[in-house]
């Protein structure tokens, strides 16, 4: 039997199992909307501006392992997906956007509302389409799942001129992908693997430096197996967060430009490590001539283009985390070596340690002004570490990666590799939908918040309560840091003295709005703001001088850390 | 170094541009590049004659191989290649040149395709080293312009 293009396109998510789209309708996808009309199966997110729907999309993928849905117009609606898109391609997200566009005879004609969008998103995208006839519908459908989802992940977008949905064709999703130039490598090398464990062991101050694949990969319950074995510290990036227990023992926390001191005094004094999952970039490494000058590297991740990219690497292992993580636990659980091992870099433990205590992370709430720190603290405190975190970009970022312990992956949703403000609140919708049960917290500054606070109409519309918490230091708080730091305090366009107040801006979307002002206030004001039934916004005024530390600055060496 | 390497690439549009987007984004060069379809008509071979250090070129080889229009990429630098070019060069060929003209034609086996009153047209295909060398030859008599394809390259034997 014969279906319309719009037709075989929502069989196709339905036989995919996609069960929410986020999206904007329009002109060129008018026939979707009309086919998606009343489906039960996949339902339907309206969101206020389709950066939003990409972001959403993100967040639901992030909080749930599954590959997130994004559905736009043709011409500014899928030009505004383009910043979410690249988002998605930094920290590679599994999602796919579906794009209008004009009939495919006016395609080039500067129609209205056309865009080559898939020309504008051949750099930030994993691989894009443009369907050309109603025929290759389901299985360029199929196409884009797969590909976004295996391998390292990351987004596609698929992009369908308005003829190929009111064209017909038979419905015929294929079973399974064939594409000759996609194949990813799952299995790490076995003899790669032994010369990494061989390495490893001979030397005596490692550490395992992890990163988002290891999220990613669902490779968190292994990594920290495998730390354990030996006993080797763990650092992990922002991307990584979550992806190995914060509270536990081994964890160095974050290292980095705001890492800990401890994270980045071992990874500039280890004689190996072990990279897992992580790509050493420039946010992490510091100097790159001068990062971990003693240390042998060997880095296992999926992507063989990150490997020998930033850092020369002695032993590459080109592989799936859990793949590769299980083959070295088996080469080492139960050994004699390994016992061995556990003792012969006690002292390298205790060497952290006492730089844990003499460096650890640190800020004074006074009676004055209250200190982010304070809230992300105060935050942690009252979800009991349990909560999905999502966050804006900038000091509220840096300040949750911090003083929030994450101990599961995908608590923590954050834009790592392209710092996308406006990132937060969107993403914690997507999360929310994903995971219904938990309470989700954008933590956000006065700056970025704004980016994309038209969707908190979309989070009281489907009554989602997710809870945004501003840290409202009436200025671009990381910038203006910078400013104070390296130029000479010259504050050029960074203070904010023309905020709206979010209290009765939360209101009028249909929101509950809290504030605090004193630092005693802070914990009250969280329960109550976390407990309201519906998204609630919790206006936070705190300390504009206060500054993320430490701070290793762009260019310098890891050790070369400003401290408070 | 300067580096030849063949790319077979899905026969498909759009290609081309992710090719050489790639090399513009992430700042390679491109010294030349030749695209045409094979013997399977879906199947287009690109040769790229590109230039960097170990680890560039190692980049580039991967960044290459992770496009999913890209089918198989080999580096043909290091191996037996046979390597040709094409070039067409407008000449000036005034009554006084024209024997010297005819003489390097002859001599480097080249052809002339086309003759205008006051110009000849002249083909030749070889090595990079050949046909820089005509052309060297060429610039005193008076070049008015060159064509020239980029290089294709094929392993030898087998």
């Amino acid at each position: 039997m014969k279906m319309t293009g719009a037709e075989i396109f929502v069989k196709a998510l339905e036989d995919l199992g996609v069960d929410i789209v986020f999206g904007y309708p329009g002109g060129a996808v008018l026939n979707i909307y009309d086919a998606l009309f009343q489906n039960t199966k996949v339902r339907h997110l309206l969101v206020r501006h389709e950066q939003g729907g990409v972001h959403m999309a993100d967040g639901y993928a992030r909080a749930s392992g599954k590959t997130g849905v994004c559905l736009v117009t043709s011409g500014p609606g899928a030009t505004n997906t383009v910043t979410g898109i690249a988002t998605a391609y930094m920290d590679s997200i599994p999602i796919v956007v579906f794009t209008g566009q004009v009939p495919t005879l006016m395609i080039g004609n500067d129609a209205f509302q056309e865009a080559d969008i898939v020309g504008i998103t051949r750099p930030c995208t994993k691989h894009n389409y443009l369907i050309k006839q109603t025929n290759d519908m389901a299985r360029i459908i199929k196409e884009a799942f797969y590909i976004a989802s295996t391998g390292r992940p990351g987004p596609v977008l698929v992009d369908i001129p308005k003829d190929v949905l009111t064209g017909t064709a038979e419905y015929h999703l294929p079973k399974e992908v064939k594409l000759r130039g996609y194949h990813p490598t799952y299995e790490g090398h076995q003899k790669q693997v032994e010369n990494a464990i061989r390495m490893l062991l001979e030397k005596e101050r490692p550490v395992l430096y992890t990163g988002g694949g290891v999220i990613l990969s669902g490779a968190s319950s292994l990594l920290k197996e495998f730390a354990h074995i030996l006993g080797i510290p763990v650092t992990t990036t922002l991307m990584g967060l979550g992806g190995f227990p914060g509270t536990d023992p081994l964890s160095l926390g974050m290292l980095g430009m705001h890492g800990t001191y401890r994270a980045n005094m071992a990874i500039s004094h280890s004689d190996v490590i072990l990279g897992v999952g992580a790509r050493f970039d420039d946010r992490v490494t510091g100097k790159i001539d001068e990062f971990a000058p003693g240390a042998k590297i060997i880095h296992v991740d999926i992507d063989p283009t990150s490997i020998q990219k930033n850092v020369p690497v002695d032993i590459p292992i080109v592989g799936d985390l859990k793949d590769v993580l299980k083959k070295m636990i088996k080469l080492v659980k139960g050994t004699k070596e390994a016992a061995n091992y556990r003792k012969t870099i006690a002292p390298w433990r205790d060497q952290i340690e006492k730089w844990k205590s003499t460096h650890p992370l640190a800020y004074k709430q006074g009676k004055g002004r209250i200190k982010p720190q304070f809230v992300v603290e105060q935050i942690y405190a009252i979800t009991k570490g349990d909560a999905i975190i999502t966050t804006e970009v900038g000091q509220n970022q840096m300040f949750a990666a911090q003083y929030y312990l994450f101990d599961r992956p995908r608590t923590f949703l954050s834009s790592g590799g392209l710092g996308t403000m406006g990132y937060g609140l969107p993403a914690a919708i997507g999360a929310q939908v994903a995971m219904p049960d938990k309470l989700v917290v954008d933590i956000a500054g006065d700056g970025s918040i704004q980016m994309n606070i038209q969707e908190l109409a979309t989070a009281v519309q489907y009554r989602l309560p997710v809870k945004v918490v501003i840290l409202n230091n009436g200025s671009l708080g990381m910038v203006r840091q910078w400013q104070e730091l390296f130029f000479q305090g010259k504050l050029s366009h960074t203070c904010l003295p023309q905020v709206p107040d979010f209290v009765r801006l939360a209101e009028a979307y249909g929101a509950a709005g809290f504030r605090a002002t004193k630092s005693a206030e802070v914990p009250e004001v969280l329960r109550k703001g976390f407990a309201a039934p519906g998204p609630a916004v919790i206006d936070i005024v705190t300390d504009p001088n206060e500054m993320v530390y430490p701070m290793v600055p762009a260019g310098a060496p890891l050790t070369k850390m400003l401290l408070v | 170094m300067r580096h030849t390497i063949s790319v077979l690439v899905e026969n498909e549009f759009g290609v081309l541009s992710r090719v050489a987007g790639l090399f513009s984004g992430r700042g390679f060069n491109i010294e030349s590049l030749t695209v045409a379809e094979t013997l399977d008509p879906t199947v287009s071979r690109m040769t790229i004659v590109t230039s960097g250090n170990d680890q560039i070129v190692e980049q580039i080889l991967k960044q290459l191989n992770k496009l999913v229009s890209v089918i198989k990429v080999v580096n043909l630098t290091g191996t037996e290649t046979v390597d040709r070019e094409l070039v067409l060069i407008k000449v000036n060929a005034e009554a006084e040149t024209k024997p010297e003209v005819l003489r390097l034609v002859d001599i480097f086996r080249a052809k002339i395709v086309d003759v205008a009153p006051r110009c000849y047209t002249i083909e030749m295909t070889g090595d990079e080293e050949k046909i820089n060398a005509l052309v060297q030859l060429l610039k005193p008599i008076g070049i008015r312009e060159v064509v020239r394809t980029g290089r294709v390259a094929i392993a030898r034997g087998m």
